[in-house]
């Protein structure tokens, strides 16, 4: 968007995300989007029960929600999943620098990883929630082979976790559609290496580049 | 790490932590959730618990995906079926009749639950005493205005002291998202078997399983999870 200085050099691109990755991201957006979305209803069943078949945004968001974890799964394990696993792996391992970063709320120095602390941590809540959300969710629809006091458990646990990640969608979206460069890698796959240097000093330090000529 | 990079920092597995540090928060509150629940909605009051997510509120269910629009001056109740006298009740027939008030707990199979709701209606054992019970009935059934749902109870189930024909909830009429102008309320039971939008009571010979029940809900919904002494179909729970 900003890009009208370099046009008779060839830039220099850096391969963030792969297809996978993207492929994955995407699948799982859109059901976390659809969950949302047929989340609300149910939730306010008093108010939207008028409007909705409940029957059938009931049946979407069960099957959305079976299925959800299926995108990141097969991203995950299969032989595609070099990269996935080895961002998996980066975003799990912190500095004590990053820590830091994050207990400041972005307020202190830090020469980025590949992703920063808060993406890091965005990324690991997504994958816990999304353990949660399912496993309690399973227990709100074969609810029978569990406990009364489970049930209602896990109806506050769902609420309290589906509450989270509209706190954390909203801000991921936020950030994303304010950060045009690096939304731009989760669409092509790349980003520019003045982006690199600027953003995640330390990924270009201790990685290999992976470059490609546009 | 080779000696050439001296700068490479400490790393923490944080990643782990916060994965399993959520995933314990979701568990112990799967374990412990419903009684955090009971203690906020009794230290703070259950108008409070209800703001919180997950807090003491109605989820509101409807088989049809809509709800029965019954204006309170044109809903009848039809007595039916295996009685003495048959008779159809206006609303204002039935608040003219004993009521029962009483302040209960409600209770879905799902696990949602909405503490100390008063309700207030016909005890269902005045309205069958009235129509008169003839020999050979095992039970009753029940209809909803949705013309979807249907409930049983058995004759010792029905004549149960706070088994009531409902017609105020909070001290107003029953709205029409709750099942309003009349429902029935089994508060020993789970939710689903106090129908909504009620519109008739057959007396039969036996229990036929309800809407609910046809899809995998036990017919005797106790609240403690036992099939009851009295239950003639304990293969569908």
């Amino acid at each position: 968007m900003t890009t009208i200085s370099s046009r008779r050099e060839p830039q220099q691109m850096v391969l963030r995300f792969d297809a996978v990755q993207r492929t994955a991201h995407w699948l799982n957006a859109l059901g976390f989007l659809t969950l949302m979305f047929t989340g609300i209803p149910l939730y306010f069943g008093s108010f939207f029960g008028l409007i909705f078949a409940r029957h059938t945004i009931q049946m979407v968001h069960l099957w959305t929600g079976i299925f959800l974890p299926l995108p990141l799964a097969v991203a995950m394990l299969g032989p595609w999943g070099r990269r996935m696993r080895s961002d998996w792996r980066r975003v799990s391992q912190w500095t004590r620098d990053e820590l830091r970063w994050l207990r400041r709320v972005g307020r202190s120095p830090l020469a980025a990883d590949k992703f920063n602390p808060g993406q890091k941590a965005n990324a690991v809540f997504t994958v816990a929630s999304i353990l949660v959300l399912f496993v309690t969710g399973y227990i709100l629809q074969w609810f029978r082979f569990f406990p009364v006091s489970w049930r209602g458990g896990a109806t506050v646990t769902h609420d309290v976790f589906a509450l989270l990640v509209f706190a954390a969608v909203a801000g991921h979206v936020l950030l994303a559609v304010t950060h045009w460069d690096s939304m731009r890698s989760m669409i092509g796959g790349s980003v520019q290496e003045k982006w690199v240097r600027h953003h995640a000093s330390a990924w270009v330090t201790d990685d290999v580049l992976e470059t490609h000529e546009r | 790490m080779s000696a050439t990079t001296p700068s490479s920092p400490e790393k923490v597995n944080v990643g782990r932590r916060l994965f399993l540090g959520l995933t314990a928060l979701g568990a112990a509150g799967v374990v412990f959730g419903a009684d955090a629940q009971n203690f906020v909605g009794k230290t703070f009051g259950s108008g409070f618990a209800a703001l919180l997510p997950g807090g003491d509120r109605f989820r509101i269910y409807s088989i049809t995906g809509s709800y029965p629009s019954i204006k309170p001056k044109q809903f009848r109740l039809k007595v039916s079926g295996l009685v003495n006298q048959p008779a159809t009740f206006t609303l204002a027939d039935l608040q003219a009749m004993p009521s029962l008030d009483m302040v209960k707990t409600f209770q879905c199979v799902t696990g949602w639950r909405v503490p100390d709701v008063p309700w207030r209606g016909v005890p269902l054992s005045h309205l069958l005493k009235s129509a008169g019970i003839r020999p050979g009935a095992g039970a009753i059934s029940f209809d909803s205005y949705d013309h979807a749902d249907s409930e049983s109870l058995t004759i010792e189930q029905a004549h149960l002291a706070d088994v009531i024909v409902a017609y105020e909830m909070y001290r107003a009429p029953i709205t029409r998202e709750h099942g309003g102008p009349v429902r029935l309320l089994v508060p020993q039971m789970y939710g689903y078997k106090s129908l909504k939008w009620l519109s008739g009571i057959r007396v039969v010979d036996r229990v036929q399983p309800g809407y609910w029940e046809l899809n995998g809900y036990p017919v005797n919904g106790w609240l403690d999870g036992t099939t009851g002494a009295t239950n003639p179909h304990p293969q569908l729970s």
